[in-house]
């Protein structure tokens, strides 16, 4: 069996974006104030991990205004799907490796 | 390295993550345009118990203190609640076949909870109020609760809720101002706007 190891994906080992991650492919786009409620963290620590990924090109930002507030809304990329689909994989992998 | 229970700790957070971010988007505009008819069908029922043939804005035959008067109006009401509820569930389950989306996910457990508290609290307040005879309150709270309650299940769907909801809770207050129009507003309130509602809804999301 192939190594479940190559699936893992560096940048999502950390679990806070592995979190913004699922948001961000379960929905068709996110803007930062709910996500940050459902994240339940700080407004600098939640701009630094979306940098990250914005910086990796897993998500792409759009930035508008509504009731002329700045509104920032996040999409995953298709980059940014397929590694999260591949991280999944190889977690499961890893997973039922070590069970047997 | 990771143990494995971190692993599985990461694949749980991503289930509850993407089932706690969904919305409950399956709610169908034509379910609100058709609660509006019924409300509004039900009111015109009202109206031929209370006041037929004056104009519903004038003097009325029949006072509501009068049992049987009473349990006709309650047994209205509850056919308009009945055919609603059944006609929004069966929508939404339409809805979510179409979508490809489960009728019960998390988002719509917490949409019901959020409707069910302040709605449940209404309901007990009203019938308890009723039970001393105060009949004038019926109307305005029902509008209040129910707006309360949408503004607050607004969160787990459709942001458009919200607005219902504050409509809901100004036209419940205007009814509080004046008494013996109650059925007006309750037509209003009920009928007419979940009906615009409902077909907002219905050529934003639907079509």
């Amino acid at each position: 069996m192939r190594n479940p190891f190559e699936n893992l994906d560096k940048v999502l080992e950390h679990s806070v974006r592995l979190q913004i991650m699922s948001v961000l492919v379960a929905n068709d786009s996110y803007d930062f104030n709910s996500l940050k409620e459902i994240m339940g963290i700080t407004d600098g620590n939640m701009a630094s991990h979306m940098k990250a990924l914005e910086r990796e090109k897993y998500i792409s930002v759009i930035k508008s205004f509504k009731d002329r507030k700045p509104n920032t809304k996040y999409k995953a990329t298709e980059r940014g799907r397929s590694i999260f689909k591949k991280h999944l994989d190889g977690l499961e992998q890893l997973i039922r490796q070590q069970k047997k | 390295m990771k143990e494995t229970s971190d692993y599985e700790k990461d694949l749980f957070s991503i289930r509850t993550m993407m089932e706690r971010s969904v919305k409950f988007l399956s709610l169908s505009g034509l379910s609100g345009i058709l609660a509006g008819t019924y409300a509004l069908l039900g009111s015109m029922v009202v109206y031929f118990i209370l006041y037929f043939p004056n104009s519903p804005f004038g003097f009325r035959f029949h006072y509501i203190d009068e049992k049987s008067t009473l349990l006709r109006l309650i047994l209205v009401a509850l056919f308009v609640l009945i055919f609603s509820l059944s006609t929004g569930y069966l929508l939404s389950v339409r809805k979510a076949k179409k979508l490809s989306m489960p009728i019960w996910n998390f988002a719509s457990k917490q949409l019901l909870a959020d409707l069910f508290i302040p709605l449940a609290s209404g309901g007990l307040l009203i019938i308890i109020l009723l039970a001393q005879g105060y009949y004038g309150i019926v109307a305005p709270s029902c509008l209040v609760f129910y707006g309360l309650a949408l503004i607050h299940g607004s969160r787990s769907t459709y942001e458009e809720v919200r607005y219902l909801g504050l409509i809901e809770i100004g036209l419940g207050l205007a009814c509080a101002i004046f008494p013996g129009f109650g059925l007006i507003f309750w037509a209003l309130g009920f009928g007419v706007m979940h009906m615009v509602y409902g077909s907002i809804m219905y050529f934003r999301y639907d079509r």
